[in-house]
């Protein structure tokens, strides 16, 4: 049993090792590309009649963006791009785990902490692009100098959490399947599995909204005085 | 070879508490988070969106402590840096 897809190497050169977490993340991204490409290649305009996928794909996008609207009025559509990427990977990487012979490269902590210092990048830049540089920075030394070491660790640890919760809940999934597997198998991985499909959904849900969170949390603040 | 025993007994039985006494304060917490959440729910129907969208995201960090347990649970067991220099060290 593998704990991560990280365990299962296909191909060494040198130091280079090609392993599952990299050949399914380009699979997933050559996926996701390839379904937006076909998906938006002759959209209909407002009059004309749709087709079921142009359907889908709206409610999609607009479901991603009444949910950041709620969250944060102010920054309007700037921020669906990068949360509307972050949730479609995450829930597709999960979703996908219906497929046999797939590991969920969202197992790895390298692909989780990836995202996560993704957000953690994003969101002092969309701070600084709506307050500009020393707007943002100044908060840090808000109410003293003193409580400069506290507000970076407490963004670094808020971070960590981001990788580390969604890494332990789609690798105890995976898991959980595995060991059953071992133990009963036939029937009682299959409700497991149901399960860690609900599980990675949700962590999807809550990873975009909490990386939404803490995007309003730096853009709004410079509003509120 | 009584290190190795040692450490191994540790690990498993530590992986175990861990497990078990970290998840009692995450339940007990995200139950009552989801108890309170039910009752506002209940009282003002209207709002049902935002507070369930509150509720996920504070579940969500309530779990995260359940979850480093979990993880280390899993690395005491699964990745044991200790265990790894036991076993590689010539003799036990």
């Amino acid at each position: 049993m593998h704990l991560t897809p990280d365990q299962i190497v296909f191909f060494r050169w040198g130091p280079v090792h090609l392993n599952a977490t990299i050949v399914f993340t380009w699979v997933l991204i050559a996926l996701l590309a390839a379904l937006s490409w076909l998906l938006t290649r002759r959209l209909a305009g407002p009059e004309e009649p749709r087709s079921r996928w142009q359907n889908a794909v709206e409610v999609i996008v607009e479901a991603t963006r009444g949910h950041i609207r709620a969250l944060c009025p102010a920054g309007g559509d700037s921020y669906l791009p990068f949360i509307g990427t972050l949730f479609l990977f995450i829930a597709s990487a999960s979703l996908l785990e219906i497929v046999p012979g797939w590991h969920a490269p969202t197992a790895s902590l390298s692909t989780t902490a990836a995202l996560a210092i993704s957000v953690g990048v994003a969101v002092p830049v969309f701070g600084v692009l709506s307050q500009g540089f020393a707007a943002y920075f100044r908060h840090y030394l808000r109410p003293s100098a003193i409580m400069l070491p506290l507000h970076l660790l407490s963004e670094t640890s808020r971070n960590l959490a981001l990788a580390v919760r969604l890494f332990g809940n789609i690798m105890s999934g995976a898991m959980i399947a595995g060991m059953l597997l071992a133990i009963a198998p036939f029937f009682f991985p299959v409700p497991m599995q149901m399960l860690a499909l609900l599980t990675g959904f949700i962590q999807a849900y809550i990873f975009a909204l909490l990386a939404t969170v803490y995007i309003a949390a730096a853009v709004q603040r410079g509003q509120e005085g | 070879m009584d290190k190795v025993i040692m450490i191994g007994v540790a690990s498993i039985v530590m992986a175990a508490f861990c497990m078990a006494i970290g998840s009692i304060g995450s339940a007990l917490g995200e139950a009552k988070a989801i108890a309170q959440a039910l009752a506002a729910i209940a009282q003002q129907p209207d709002e049902a969106s935002t507070i369930s969208r509150t509720l996920l995201i504070g579940l969500a960090m309530i779990e995260s402590i359940a979850i480093y347990c979990f993880v280390i649970a899993i690395v005491l067991i699964f990745a044991n840096p200790f265990w790894n220099y036991v076993v590689a060290k010539p003799g036990g």
